[in-house]
């Protein structure tokens, strides 16, 4: 899987220079610089302008720079095109519908990387019904798919159902997206809590993600950043209890014992993958004192 | 590629964007550029200079440039000034930067 | 001559005797004793009603050269000063020189009176709105002198700033004087800024619209300190009165300022019980009073008082009981007056307690933590709030540079880049406060702790804030902005900006040519 940490991906409208600059400052783990739903089709062409001086010129710090493009049946080709040689870390794909769009994409980016340029990741937007249903095949349509990204309020129209808070008429959707990610050991990225002013409703509905396995979520306002982090972020007790499985591995290990325990719950391999996992995260985030791995 | 097909125009007069027109310039009129800014003490001759350069390096040299700047970037600066040549009808060598 | 922090201070300024430089912060102490005005009598079965702003002027007698001061609690609802100054127009007085704590828009009428010639010298702490454009353009031959909240007061007190006739806007008044501000219809809350006038000034005139049975009740302005009582139809509007305070910034750069401000607050140990804090009414001060708050609610937190300008926000806290007391020199909305006028621990305070420094202890001395803007910073600390950055005053210390002088941790909220502006720059075009009572300065892009303070600068990196140095800062904004041409100023000084403690700190040159202009 992907090392790369996605808490959190914050939507930065493509048409809008005062978000494009300042854009790096929020402390998002990722940028998704929008040609799609934020920019009006007459303005397309004003915003790839933006979108790639952006790239070019501003410093998103340790942010990643994503592009959502627009679907393949309208500009996409032109996105690419005018994007790619810009270097961003990734695209953002909109309306993805089996794996066949996916190898479409790289195609295009192929042609427009330059030589020496980091291959530019993808991520895959799954907001139909067909995308659910094809979610596994598009995840490993290609090595450059590395997450699944899951966009509730177009998949809830298709549904022909009415968007909630509670999310009910998302849950499988969810639940498919996380499923497909891990089988296919990609990310899964959830759909963005819209009501900006609804601090616990976004609390509320990242707990949620982070428990039916979702490894971030996207954003449309700075303000969600922290709460969504906090959500994602291993707690201390996660940290403590992850240091104690290890050690109790180690040191099952120095006795030459093949089989540990911790508080009467047998050691097996995807505990420790668990704990394993914990820790780098923990590093990587540096809340871990002292020097520990 | 002396000149321009149409008028243009790109940008808007939000906060940190800048409003852009474009038009073809009569025979041998230059480049003419007319520029109102809001920070046109601070950074005045900076914006000149940045269309001026885009406008060189795109190869016209008959063109009439209208710009009100609500303190944009350099980098935004270009961005609508390439736009809003493309717009124009300007034949661009490559795409972009 | 150089003043300490290096600013050429003119020997001789028209209409200060004696020009006393800037030597620091606390350098320079008092040396005089307070004044007084000519004791008076009024005996029993005497009225002080007059009948008219005209016949108090006839009655004092209010003549050329005369200092007549105001308040500004009624902000850009007053009306007694301009009707104030159309009467002296009218009488054909000339020479006036008007000492109003606060310059706003509604006071356009000053300019065509300075014009005229009825007011040639003004002594104010801010000024915003068409004055202070047409003063930045030259408009008075004396310099207009610039003083702090606290200053003005010492000032007053010290006899430097000698008031013959204070006009006191009283939203409520008795027959014999005595005045609040929390009732009647153009209610404003405390009438802090005007204890000073009414306390030294020779003669001092109450003018309200709502006249009560005697005696008034509470009281804030005493009758024993006035001499006539006017009332007129209208004091000033309402609307323009109780709306001081702004909404909650939503916009999410500064929200994070203000989110990293409060954890400044925080990372600085000063949240705790006892905590005192000050903050403004503009959107960005709001924000970090609320992120201040919810580091207090979430430790079970009670504070000792908030100071200043009082908005319905503090006004909630005090009812949370966040914080015990409210000390109020200044209230800005509805809330805060409804709250002065009933709560017994939300407490009017005058000029002179809230912030000068020539007595035996101001409150802003108490503070632990201030939160203040700046419209620009230099790398040496000291901040402008008197111009912007096109030379033109738009501003004013106001309280700026008494609570920077009083407070613990003394932090300045500003957006790295104001538009295309770098907030930091080489030198100030005019310094307002210094550099060594700014302690912090939060931006969206870093955090600054003046090198005075390096105690505080290891409790912000230990608590993982991004710290900065200054000189980083400002080439970080100058990488994305491109460098800013400063902004040559003419020669003529239009302004003079003193210090709290009465000497000068800079002066104000006049704006060549327009402030946004056409190539």
């Amino acid at each position: 899987m992907d090392e790369k940490l996605r808490r959190s991906m914050l939507f930065l409208p493509g048409n809008n220079p005062v978000m494009l600059q300042n854009g790096g400052v929020f402390g998002a783990d990722s940028v998704i610089l929008d040609l799609e739903d934020a920019v009006a089709p007459t303005e397309k062409d004003a915003a790839r302008f933006l979108i790639a001086h952006a790239l070019r010129f501003v410093d998103y710090g340790d942010s990643e720079t994503v592009i959502r493009i627009n679907p393949l049946d309208t500009f996409a080709s032109e996105d690419i095109k005018a994007i790619v040689p810009c270097r961003p870390n990734a695209i953002l794909v909109p309306k993805v519908e089996g794996a066949s769009d996916i190898q479409t994409v790289v195609q295009m980016i192929r042609a427009a990387e330059q030589p020496n340029q980091i291959p530019v990741k993808i991520i895959a937007l799954l907001e139909t019904p067909r995308g659910i249903i094809e979610a596994y095949q598009i995840a490993k349509a290609d090595p450059r798919v590395v997450a699944l990204a899951f966009g509730g309020e177009d998949y809830t129209a298709g549904l022909g159902a009415i968007r909630t808070k509670e999310g009910k008429e998302i849950f499988t959707a969810r639940t498919v997206v996380v499923n497909a990610a891990a089988a296919a050991d990609v990310q899964s990225i959830d759909t963005p809590y819209t009501d900006a002013n609804d601090e616990d409703g976004l609390l509320a509905d990242t707990l949620l993600a982070n428990q039916l396995g979702f490894k971030g979520k996207m954003s449309i306002n700075p303000r969600q950043i922290e709460v969504i982090h906090g959500v994602f972020n291993p707690s201390r007790h996660e940290i403590y209890w992850a240091q104690q499985v290890i050690f109790a591995i180690h040191k099952a290990q120095g006795e030459g014992s093949g089989v540990t325990s911790l508080n009467g719950k047998m050691i097996d391999l995807p505990i420790v993958n668990r704990a394993e996992r914990i820790l780098r995260l923990a590093q990587l985030l540096g809340l871990l004192e002292g020097a520990e791995s | 590629m002396g000149s321009l097909l149409k008028i243009a125009q790109a940008g808007t007069l939000e906060s940190s964007d800048i409003m852009i027109t474009v038009a073809p310039g009569p025979q041998d009129s230059g480049i003419v550029i007319e520029l109102q800014s809001i920070v046109m003490i601070q950074y005045g001759e900076d914006i000149r200079r940045t269309l001026a350069t885009i406008v060189g390096e795109m190869g016209y040299t008959d063109i009439y440039i209208k710009a009100l700047d609500r303190g944009a970037l350099d980098c935004t600066i270009r961005a609508r000034a390439l736009t809003a040549l493309r717009r124009a009808g300007g034949v661009f060598k490559e795409d972009i930067v | 001559m150089k003043n300490a922090l290096g600013r050429e201070i003119p020997e001789k300024i028209q209409g200060i005797a004696g020009v006393q430089v800037f030597a620091g912060a606390f350098a320079t102490p008092p040396s005089m004793n307070r004044q007084a005005p000519k004791v008076k009598s009024v005996r029993p079965g005497e009225s002080k009603m007059v009948a008219s702003l005209a016949e108090v002027f006839a009655q004092i007698p209010v003549t050329d050269g005369m200092t007549l001061s105001f308040h500004h609690h009624f902000r850009n609802g007053d009306g007694v000063v301009n009707m104030v100054l159309a009467t002296a127009a009218q009488l054909g007085l000339k020479n006036l020189k008007v000492a109003l704590s606060s310059v706003f828009p509604v006071h356009a009428p000053l300019i065509k009176h300075a014009e005229n010639g009825v007011v040639t010298a003004l002594d104010t702490n801010y000024m915003s709105g068409p004055v202070a454009l047409a003063v930045s353009q030259g408009l008075f031959e004396t310099p207009v002198l610039m003083r702090t909240h606290g200053g003005r007061s010492r000032a007053i007190e010290c006899g430097q700033l000698k008031i013959d006739v204070a006009f006191i806007a009283a939203p409520a008044a008795d027959e014999y004087g005595n005045s609040n501000g929390v009732q009647g219809p153009a209610a404003c809350g405390s009438l802090g800024y005007a204890f000073p006038d009414a306390q030294y000034a020779n003669h001092v005139v109450v003018v309200t619209d709502y006249i009560v049975e005697y005696p008034l009740s509470p009281i804030s302005i005493p009758q024993t300190k006035v001499d006539y009582v006017v009332k007129v139809a209208c004091v000033g509007d309402p609307k323009g009165i109780a709306s001081g305070t702004t909404l909650i910034t939503k916009e999410p750069v500064g929200l994070k300022i203000a989110e990293n401000a409060a954890k400044v607050i925080q990372a600085a140990g000063l949240i705790k019980n006892g905590f005192s804090f000050q903050t403004g009414a503009g959107g960005a001060s709001l924000a970090t009073a609320a992120f201040v708050r919810k580091m207090m609610e979430k430790n079970n937190i009670t504070g000792s008082f908030a100071l200043g300008g009082i908005t319905g926000y503090m006004v909630d806290m005090l009812e949370k009981g966040l914080f015990k007391k409210l000390l109020d020199v200044q209230g800005f909305d509805l809330e805060a007056m409804q709250s002065m006028a009933t709560n017994p621990n939300h407490l009017e305070i005058g000029a002179d307690f809230y912030a000068s420094p020539f007595n035996a202890g101001c409150a802003v001395n108490k503070l632990d933590a201030v939160i203040l803007g700046a419209t620009e910073m230099d790398i040496d600390f000291n901040v402008n709030v008197v111009t912007g950055s096109d030379g033109v005053i738009m501003g004013g210390s106001g309280g700026h540079a008494d609570a920077a002088a009083g407070a613990k941790v003394t932090i300045i909220v500003a957006n790295l880049l104001r538009g295309r502006l770098p907030i930091i720059v080489d030198k100030v075009l005019t310094i307002t406060t210094p550099g060594e009572t700014i302690d912090v300065l939060v931006t969206e892009r870093g955090i600054a702790v003046n090198p005075r303070r390096m105690d505080l600068k290891a409790k912000l990196v230990a608590a993982g804030l991004p710290v900065k140095e200054i000189g980083e800062l400002k080439e970080l904004a100058e990488r994305i902005a491109g460098i800013p041409k400063q902004i040559k100023m003419g020669k003529k000084i239009v302004a003079v900006v003193e210090y709290r403690d009465g000497t000068i700190i800079d002066v104000v040159r006049q704006v060549e040519g327009l402030s946004s202009c056409e190539a």
